[in-house]
């Protein structure tokens, strides 16, 4: 018997915290996380309440095209239409945001959904499940978004839809691993012996269990999600009637060498954007994986 | 551990048979092919009886737990032939909603390792009432009432505290007693003990035997150990199962086998147990092993003794011929050709 690696007394022991505030202890702990979640934080306040206290329709020509930035009180000058740089980085981080926020979640849902399948049932369930993922991996994602905005036109909505079902293989695949992982745990068997259903066990013993890894996965998607907006909107594949950081950066793109701020703010606002989400997903990576805890 | 034999459960219950196995084999499906991992086994169980199965890790002892519960791993594993009647009804043919019924319900379970067999993201009132909610229809209120008069049952101080712990927060015998509570929850009629204490201290293990003892006598459930310790078998039960291989090697009372074990393998398992002595000595009795091992999966359900490459007393009827299981006075069973040169 190999008892040296079991507690065995029976004293109560004392340490009495929820796991939730370990994990948070553990990310406060990581200053680069820390900070970028204070820049994340503030990136999108601005984009949810930027807009109202700044109401300039960011398509609105209010001004001569191409006055640099400080000039006649516009903070980050005009573009190629004399419209509104600051306005539009407000109204269009909203956007990106939106999307990128909208694209990750469907992907999470698709990827746990296929995943969690898969995993737990495995046989022929999981041959058919992870040939179709496959599939979509395989796929030049890019191109094939393009195909599906060119066809089905470019709004919101197709967008957000064309980034998801290009993105949730990474999902499909973690949740499947951290299912065949878990399902052959004791305690599923236990709740298995004490009368639980498939559904009981999948959702409520198995996927909070396979939770962690799988959001630092959707933290990143979210960064990725919104370059990807930004490449799309960069080729001209962006609803024109809404802007945002990436529609920005694609209409302003054939003066990048005469007013190379047009193009530049919103880069480096997407640039600061996308580094902090890496950085909370980062934190979020060390603070919920025990075996990372312990270096 | 004692090596006296206690026979502890009551005996004024009725001796009506509660759980009724017959020939039952159950088939794996491994590279090699399909083996009986369980070959043709049959036992009762009296209301609140005992029973115990030993053997060495691979036997099909906790196949047979497994069995009984309808949790063969899947798609490898499948009853082939046989019954297990549980109150007359044949698990071995009941659907999966009416085994989910039962699990938990009717037969429960706890397992060798309490460090992983509760869920590290739910209190541990949570993961007992959640037993009582499913089967017992009780709302949050009523469930944590209950789960708090469980945990004080199995003998946790301050329980109406300690509902409210995470797992990690128990040592290894704490979270034992709370599996025997969520697994007593619903008051079944068996409990099955998959080596209850193996991952346990020596002093925690007697503890826990304890109070399974205590429970037993309480609730009337009927107990089916599985374990290797044969301290343990003296200890909690009156009936003992020896298996190998998948088959019954010898079956009988705890007094019968271990006074007078009529297999080899048993004669074997004995042997091998360390005597605790009082002084040290220069001249320790000799602790002897059982030479070799448990034979591959490949070879189980041939007919011949599967013992036999490990036994002095085989012959070249033991290569030949599969033993019949020969029943001495009082119904003590053994499954040996030579049994009566043994003794």
């Amino acid at each position: 018997m190999n008892d040296s690696t079991h507690i065995s007394t029976d004293e109560p022991v004392l340490r009495s915290r929820h796991p939730f505030v370990e994990t948070a202890e553990m990310f406060f702990r990581n200053h680069s996380a820390v900070v970028a979640l204070v820049v994340l934080v503030t990136i999108v306040i601005a984009a949810i309440v930027g807009p109202f206290f700044y109401p300039t329709d960011p398509f609105e020509m209010v001004w001569a095209p191409f006055s640099p930035p400080g000039a006649e009180g516009f903070l980050l000058g005009t573009d190629y239409l004399g419209r509104d740089m600051l306005s539009g980085l407000l109204h269009g981080g909203r956007v990106s945001i939106a999307i990128g926020l909208a694209a990750a979640l469907m992907s999470v849902f698709i990827g746990i959904t296929v995943g969690a399948l898969a995993g737990f049932y495995r046989g022929w369930i999981e041959e058919v499940l992870m040939r179709i993922t496959e599939f979509f991996q395989v796929l030049p994602t890019l191109l094939f978004s393009m195909v599906l905005v060119a066809l089905f036109g470019a709004s919101l909505p197709m967008i957000t839809f064309a980034i998801g079902i290009v993105s949730w293989t990474a999902v499909a695949r973690i949740t499947r691993a951290e299912f065949l992982r878990i399902r052959e745990l004791e305690y599923v068997t236990a709740s298995r012996s004490s009368g639980a259903t498939n559904a009981k066990l999948i959702f409520s013993v198995i996927l909070p269990n396979a939770l962690p890894p799988i959001i630092v996965q959707a933290a990143l998607m979210v960064g990725s999600a919104i370059l990807f907006e930004a490449g799309l909107s960069f080729l001209g594949l962006s609803d024109p009637n809404v802007a945002s950081w990436g529609q920005i950066i694609g209409s302003n793109r054939p003066y990048i060498l005469d007013a190379s701020y047009t193009v530049t703010i919103p880069g480096v606002a997407i640039f600061v954007t996308v580094l902090a989400i890496s950085l909370v997903g980062d934190g979020l990576n060390d603070a919920l994986n025990p075996k990372l805890r312990q270096r | 551990m004692q090596d006296t034999i206690h026979h502890i459960a009551p005996d004024n219950s009725a001796d009506a048979i509660l759980l009724s196995v017959r020939n039952l084999t159950v088939e794996l499906t491994t590279r090699d092919g399909v083996v009986p991992v369980i070959d043709n086994m049959s036992f009762d169980l009296k209301t609140g009886g005992n029973i115990s199965f030993v053997g060495e890790s691979g036997c099909g002892k906790s196949m047979t737990a497994l069995a009984l519960m309808g949790l063969l791993p899947q798609p490898a594993g499948r009853i082939a032939s046989g019954q297990i009647l549980f109150n007359n009804e044949d698990l071995a043919q009941a659907s999966d909603a009416r085994l989910r019924e039962i699990r938990g319900n009717d037969i429960s379970m706890i397992f060798q390792e309490p460090m992983t067999s509760l869920n590290p993201v739910y209190t541990i009132g949570e993961q007992i009432a959640e037993v009582l909610r499913r089967h017992r229809n009780l709302d949050r209120a009523e469930a944590t009432a209950k789960a708090i008069e469980l945990l004080d049952a199995v003998h946790i101080p301050s329980p109406a505290s300690r509902i409210n712990d995470y797992p990690h927060q128990l040592s290894g015998g704490q979270r034992q007693r709370v599996m025997i509570a969520i697994a007593l929850a619903c008051e079944p009629k068996i409990l099955i003990a998959d080596e209850p204490t193996t991952a346990l201290d020596v002093t925690v293990q007697a503890q826990i035997f304890d109070l399974l003892t205590e429970l037993q006598e309480k609730t009337g459930t009927a107990i089916v150990l599985i374990t290797h310790d044969m301290g343990a078998v003296a200890r909690m039960s009156q009936d003992i199962i020896v298996m190998y291989a998948g088959r019954k090697a010898e079956q009988g009372t705890v007094a019968q086998v271990i006074r007078q074990p009529a297999h080899p393998y048993t004669h074997g398992l004995i042997a091998a147990v360390p005597h605790l002595l009082p002084t040290i000595t220069e001249e320790r009795p000799e602790l002897l092993e059982i030479p070799g091992i448990v034979p591959p999966l490949s070879q189980f359900g041939q007919n011949r003794c599967l013992f036999a490459s490990r036994c002095n007393y085989a012959t070249e009827q033991c290569r030949q011929q599969r033993p019949e299981e020969i029943s001495r006075e009082n119904q003590h069973i053994t499954a040996c050709w030579h049994t009566d040169s043994l003794s």
